[in-house]
């Protein structure tokens, strides 16, 4: 059977973007600009600006010149790639088979897919059409050969889809240009008088090949049909994804509580079988009466293990609204990742303790939301605000795990996931881990999270006040242990020092106050800054 | 008086596991080193698996039972279980946990928005057996939800520690009420400074056992415990040192053995 290709041809693929992106901008003329060489230069430009005499490679300078108004944008590098991804991507809908043609293009191999759609005009219209309401300014043409249909794209305008066997016809009144050649090659062609393909398409190739090189022999060949050409397909992402349909609309919690486990079943069995888990997962149920209701869960780690994300859902089917039922339950998996279920056996033999609290932590995260659990390690600060930083609570395991045995915590850290190395080197991390003691000094079991002000009678410089008044009690001090100074880190903001002294006042109750700066008659600025056991 | 002290100490000691007999090979004994505030317990043993309930007024006083509830944590986080603390917002310091030599990390901070969460949080961290400790700041806890707590710890034989303020002093289901509140510190030797930190440790009430008051310090590895002095006494034990505070406290430790075995 034929092949049969679609060419793509998105004339302002980035600033019909802009617009659409930014439906307020305005009908100016739009430009998008990019320094080069100290210049800023257009790289893209819209169909107003095009209309106004702007082109591609003109300097901003001079476009602005010939017309004030123009709207210049900075060019995002690699935008028209991750556009292109992402438009091929939604072209999937139409054949399994889409690649995409840098810097404003797309191929799609149709071959077989017409007929769904009724027919090659049918399926091409619908293409051109769909993608011209999202705003895009697109030209496309069918053909048997990549290069016929790219050709066409460009530089016809009159009939779009060419049948097989018509390509030498249909490229004939064409300019060079639309063989895909580059400039060098064009340059030398005008020269020698050929404007249209039909000048030399007669000529003995071997004659072509002599004057104008392998390479334009490939691409006349590749239009024609002579020689073949492939598309490196986009591919996509496997899509972890069950649905289930009931004959009669579902109202009750119970229900819905089957369907979730019938479709966590099979869905379950899928991963595993793949040795995949699921990270977080969307439970998407559409109602009789057209309206849409989800639920999602996220877990700690990867896990295939259906009763356990039966249990995370549970929590939350008290919040869906069945209204008048659902007949619809789609399940997706919208993050899945590599279980490591297998190993964490053999780094403890608690495992099974460990996994019912990454459990646990899952439940609790997926009801009160996750950011809310967490765990503090000691960071290489003195100042005390910035001595403890959050550990996400998703490393649980690895941590925990480690623990006891000084190899295995070694090879771990060694062997940490990417999202582990951003935390910081783990070399450094483990000869942090043997440098415990750096903090060896006493810090308050409660502290403040900004100190307050207080006030204090302070006998001699470099000593401990005699008393102290806060929240409008007056402390005597008994006993004190100090000054600790600690000094700013300087690279991280600046300011003055504290000098930190651990008090007790006559009633035994003990406090950690601080002298901002150094001692000033009259001026010194006292905190308190926590409070000891 | 004495011709070597830690001769005698030793002597003490034995004498001690004499007459505790095999159950000294059972460290559930003097599990957190509390000597004679353990021993008010039923059995002479500080109720694990239970619900503990710590009330205290103002900022000192809750740090003062931060101080004495991570004294407790760090002999019942053994054998890298973690513990769970729940709260609405972090206002423990966890440089602090160094101190009674916990590892930072290995306490789980839970912030909850509402006491009922803090609840429900609490119920499911207590049902879960991979858990030493779970520490819960919640300010108003009614009976029926501290029985429910009651309830998952019986199963799970977690711990279950429920930090509440003064203020709120309805009866929860629970083995033992706690008030904590700071002492000046303990310095041996009469040295200069604040010293170690020590606590008047108030079991208000514990369920078949007998209630006290006792002074408790906290000495880098462990507890040091003296009976209440009476207001008025002097106080003389500044002035003593290290090993014969030990002395002392195991001296104490010892007549105690002998009253319980004798009346059992």
């Amino acid at each position: 059977m034929a092949k049969r290709y679609i060419a793509i041809w998105f004339r302002h693929l980035l600033t019909d973007w802009y617009v659409r992106k930014h439906p307020d901008c305005g009908d100016s003329p739009l430009v998008f600009s990019s320094n080069q060489r100290g210049r800023q230069l257009i790289v893209a430009t819209s169909k107003k600006a095009e209309n106004t005499g702007i082109y591609k490679g003109m300097a901003v300078a001079d476009a602005r010149a010939l017309f004030p108004d123009l709207t210049v944008v900075a060019y995002p590098p690699d935008q028209e790639l991750n556009l292109l991804s992402a438009l091929g991507q939604w072209c999937i809908r139409y054949s399994p088979v889409v690649a995409i043609d840098p810097p404003d293009g797309l191929f799609i191999d149709a071959s077989g897919c017409a007929h769904l759609w009724g027919g090659e005009q049918n399926y091409l219209t619908e293409i051109l059409l769909k993608l011209k309401a999202y705003g895009y300014d697109v030209r496309g043409a069918m053909a048997d050969t990549i290069g016929t249909a790219w050709a066409v794209s460009r530089y016809s305008s009159d009939t779009m889809i060419i049948t097989g066997g018509l390509e030498r016809k249909a490229l004939r009144p064409l300019p060079p240009a639309a063989l895909r050649l580059d400039d060098a090659l064009l340059t030398k062609l005008q020269q020698l008088g050929f404007h249209r393909i039909e000048d030399f398409i007669h000529l003995p190739l071997n004659a072509l090949k002599r004057r104008f090189g392998q390479g334009f022999i490939l691409r006349l060949k590749q239009a024609l049909g002579a020689e073949r050409e492939d598309i490196i397909p986009i591919g996509v992402a496997p899509v972890y994804e069950e649905r289930l349909s009931s004959l009669d609309p579902i109202k009750t919690a119970k229900a819905i509580t089957i369907a979730l486990t019938k479709l966590l079943e099979v869905m379950c069995l899928k991963l595993q079988q793949e040795g995949k888990g699921i990270r977080t997962a969307t439970l998407v149920c559409y109602r009789i009466d057209d309206q849409v209701v989800q639920l999602t869960i996220g877990t700690n780690g990867a896990s295939n293990n259906s009763s356990h994300l039966l249990k995370l859902f549970e929590l939350k089917i008290p919040s869906l609204a069945p209204g008048p039922g659902i007949d619809l339950f789609i399940l997706q998996a919208s993050l899945v990742e590599d279980v490591v279920a297998a190993q964490e056996k053999i780094w403890s033999a608690k495992g099974s303790a460990d996994n019912n609290i990454t459990k646990l932590l899952d439940r609790i995260e997926s009801k009160i939301g996750a950011g809310n659990v967490k765990r503090y390690q000691v960071v290489e600060h003195y100042w005390p605000e910035l001595s403890v930083q959050v550990m996400r609570g998703g490393n649980l395991s690895v941590k925990m795990m480690s623990e006891g045995n000084p190899l295995v915590k070694v090879m771990r850290e060694g062997n940490l996931t990417v999202k582990m190395m951003s935390e910081g080197n783990p070399l450094v991390k483990v000869m942090r881990e043997g440098n415990h003691q750096q903090v060896s000094t006493p810090r308050p079991e409660k502290l403040l999270p900004a100190p307050l002000p207080i006030e204090v009678t302070a006998p001699i410089p470099d000593y401990p006040p005699m008393l102290f008044r806060f929240l409008g009690r007056l402390h005597e001090i008994k006993k004190a242990d100090g000054p600790e100074r600690i000094e700013r880190e300087w690279w991280v903001d600046d300011g003055e020092h504290r000098d930190y002294y651990i008090v007790e006042d006559t009633a035994g109750r003990r406090y950690w106050i601080f002298r901002l700066g150094h001692y000033a008659v009259d001026k010194s600025q006292w905190f308190i800054h926590g409070f000891f056991a | 008086m004495l011709t070597n002290k830690a001769e005698v100490i030793k002597r003490l000691q034995q004498d001690i596991l004499h007459l505790q007999g095999f159950k000294s090979k059972n460290s559930e004994e003097n599990l957190l080193g509390l000597g004679p505030v353990e021993a008010a317990f039923p059995n002479g043993i500080f109720a694990t698996g239970a619900i503990h309930e710590f009330v205290s007024d103002g900022s000192e006083e809750t740090a003062a039972t931060f101080g004495f509830v991570s004294g407790v944590l760090s002999r019942l986080m053994t054998d890298a279980r973690p513990c769970i603390w729940v709260c609405p917002s972090r206002s423990l310091f966890p440089l602090a946990l160094k101190k009674f030599n916990i590892e930072p990390e290995k306490i789980i901070f839970i912030e909850t928005a509402t006491d009922a969460e803090s609840l429900w949080v609490m119920e499911e961290a207590l049902k879960c057996d991979g858990i030493a400790v779970v520490v819960g700041e919640i300010s108003r806890v009614s009976f029926s939800q501290s029985r429910r707590l009651q309830l998952a710890v019986e199963k799970s034989k977690v711990t279950g520690m429920l930090l509440r303020s003064f203020k709120a002093q309805n009866i929860i289901a629970g083995i033992a009420k706690w008030h904590i509140s700071p002492l000046p510190g303990l310095s041996p030797d009469g040295f200069p400074g604040v010293g170690f930190p020590q606590w008047k440790v108030d079991l208000v009430k514990v369920r078949n056992g007998k209630p006290g008051c006792w002074k408790v310090a906290w000495m880098r590895e462990g507890f040091v415990v003296q009976e209440m002095v009476q207001a008025g006494e002097k106080i003389e034990l500044i002035s003593m040192n290290n090993e014969e505070l030990e002395e002392r406290a195991i001296k104490k430790e010892l007549e105690q053995e002998k009253v319980r075995y004798k009346v059992s």
